[in-house]
């Protein structure tokens, strides 16, 4: 499951980084929403944890063999005091070993019909979408999208958007491209006029616990990837745990690395993220 | 000159090699069997126990620290009943030496926990986490009280059948020698030393203890000159109390300084986190340290580096 990896190229997309690494055995296991959970700093490293991260693309052949692609948010623009490991891996010349664990997680499910669906994706989370966009057209559904923003520099994916979907809906916090406003403030509208059955969400815990409230709303399942810490993707170290509520009503505290990242949003209990629910078992 | 033979006799648990996973640190067993690292293995300790089943603490339950770990899981899992239905059987099959680690809020909880679990199949141990508060004292953690150490030892012996081993797991503390004394006065077979460091980082942005609980314990490469230190001191003060070395271990060299120290045997815990192979890896690197200083057996390095004029490299 792991294996010696090494970077072979950091590019600039928007205002994030585009991070590929050579890593053997990752492409041909791979499913759109798992995971890939890298080590960071180098053998010698005083940063003991991995740093996980969805898969926005593989390539199983190449001139340097199966590589994978993740899109990494090392906040260059916004001034925030990025996180070393993500500063480490940003700038990383091509052929820095990295170790590469992946792929893990539960990917998105697809639907056994081929119903329509929306994709809704925020910022450098939209990344993995396109090919999820990719497998559901491959089963005959309908695929729209919906992509959300602080800011146009901060948007993903567009052009890929318009070749994958549809239709495709754009919402900035700024207004400078698309809709005004928050993603959830859209996606009302988005959901009537697809008739979505599935929502596939990836963004920040607010956005995704709107989207799975308006979805249920709207009488669509939705399928929810969760983006936390995950400092060990194994599932050992418990670092990543979500309140959720299992089939029989009882809620548990479930590893988000390997019980998740996707989740049903329906199932989750956002309000209660980052707390154990009185109830919980 | 003869093979490295890394089988060690723990007293009277054979341990091949004297390399485990500490609790906490190897999930139920599936996970580590996923990724291939189950059978290598000398024994497999599991998330410590409760009669009850325990939500845990809020998440984060672990942020990295320089060289380690800060975690605080409030003892996650899922009650006695749940562990021996599912995940006991499951180690069972595998036929991993299992090593239960079981807590309790009085004595009488370690005492009926002990009675539940030990006798199931597949378990040749019991390690008892005293790092548990008592119910029936205060909440003052049992480990801190040498007399409380010694009444649950001989409760859970008394509920053990023969063969099965009994290890009594310490926090790190000034009196450390005292009370791994009170655990062997009380029946226990070897003393697992030692538990996490207590530790609070904040977060940059929120200005928040980082972990969801608040305070944690700090664990990995960070911890094991202090982790070697409290075996030290234990082994000076007791020096035919079987020790198994527990914090920070993360190769070959380290798991050798345990022996030095007066560990027999050692546990991996926050490196398995980072590479679920450690243990097998350090099992061979232990092996070549072994074969570079000329020894055959890791029994012989036990306490070595206690001694005045120590058998160095030949």
């Amino acid at each position: 499951m792991s294996a010696a990896g090494r970077v072979l190229s950091v590019k600039r997309v928007a205002a994030f980084h585009v991070v590929t690494l050579v890593a053997p055995g990752v492409a041909e296991r791979f499913r759109p929403g798992s995971l890939v959970a890298l080590s960071v700093g180098g053998a010698v490293s005083a940063h003991l944890t991995r740093r996980t991260f969805p898969i926005s693309a593989v390539r199983p052949t190449g001139a340097h063999g199966g590589t994978v692609e993740v899109v990494l948010d090392a906040g260059a623009d916004a001034g925030a005091a990025a996180e070393p490991g993500v500063r480490w891996l940003v700038g990383s010349p091509p052929g820095t070993p990295v170790d590469v664990l992946g792929p893990v997680g539960r990917p998105y499910a697809l639907p056994k019909e081929p119903v329509s669906c929306l994709l809704v994706g925020e910022e450098a989370a939209a990344a993995p979408l396109f090919a999820l966009a990719e497998r559901l057209r491959a089963r005959g559904c309908g695929v729209h999208m919906l992509l959300g923003a602080r800011s146009d520099t901060h948007l993903v994916g567009v052009l890929e958007a318009r070749r994958a979907a549809r239709s495709v809906g754009v919402v900035t916090r700024d207004g400078s491209v698309g809709a005004s406003g928050e993603l959830a403030d859209e996606l009302p509208a988005v959901l009537a006029r697809t008739a979505a059955e599935v929502v596939y969400a990836a963004g920040r815990i607010p956005t995704l616990h709107a989207v799975a409230a308006l979805a249920e709303e709207h009488g669509a399942w939705s399928q929810t990837a969760l983006d936390v810490p995950m400092p060990c993707a194994l599932g050992l170290c418990q670092a990543c745990v979500v309140p959720v509520v299992g089939e029989e009503g009882v809620t548990r505290m479930v590893r988000a690395c390997v019980e998740g990242p996707v989740l049903r949003g329906d199932r989750v209990r956002w309000a209660d993220l980052g707390r154990v629910p009185k109830d919980a078992r | 000159m003869s093979a490295v033979d890394l089988g060690t006799d723990l007293a009277g648990l054979a341990l091949d090699p004297p390399v485990m996973c500490a609790s906490g640190c190897g999930g139920t067993g599936r996970e580590l069997e996923a990724t291939g690292d189950l059978a290598g293995l000398g024994a497999f300790t599991t998330r410590t126990i409760t009669l009850d089943p325990r939500p845990g603490a809020a998440a984060p339950r672990l942020v990295e620290t320089a060289s380690g770990v800060l975690w605080e899981t409030g003892g996650h899992n899922p009650g006695r009943a749940a562990f021996r239905a599912v995940a006991l059987p499951a180690l069972a099959r595998r036929g991993v030496p299992t090593v239960v680690s079981g807590a309790g809020s009085t004595i009488g909880e370690y005492a009926e926990l002990a009675g539940r679990l030990a006798g199931a199949p597949g378990v040749r141990g019991l390690e008892v986490n005293l790092v548990s508060r008592n119910a029936d004292a205060y909440e003052r953690r049992f480990c801190d009280d040498g007399f409380q150490v010694t009444k649950v030892l001989a409760a859970v012996r008394a509920e053990l059948p023969a063969g099965v081993a009994l290890w009594a797991k310490l926090a790190p503390g000034g009196t450390l020698p005292e009370l791994a004394r009170a655990a062997a006065v009380g029946g226990a077979d070897a003393v697992v030393l030692v538990h996490g460091f207590a530790g609070i980082t904040f977060d940059p942005d929120t200005w928040r203890p980082s972990l969801g609980g608040g305070p944690g314990l700090v664990g990995g490469p960070a911890v094991l000159s202090q982790a070697l230190r409290c075996v030290w001191d234990v082994h000076a003060a007791v020096p035919t109390l079987p020790l198994i070395g527990c914090g920070g271990v993360r190769s070959g060299r380290d798991a050798v300084q345990m022996l030095l120290a007066g560990a027999s045997a050692v546990q991996v815990g926050t490196w398995l986190l980072r590479d679920p192979s450690g243990a097998r890896r350090i099992a061979v690197e232990l092996a070549e340290e072994l074969r570079r200083h000329d020894h055959t057996r890791p029994g012989d390095l036990v306490g070595l580096g206690h001694h005045d004029t120590p058998e160095g490299p030949r």
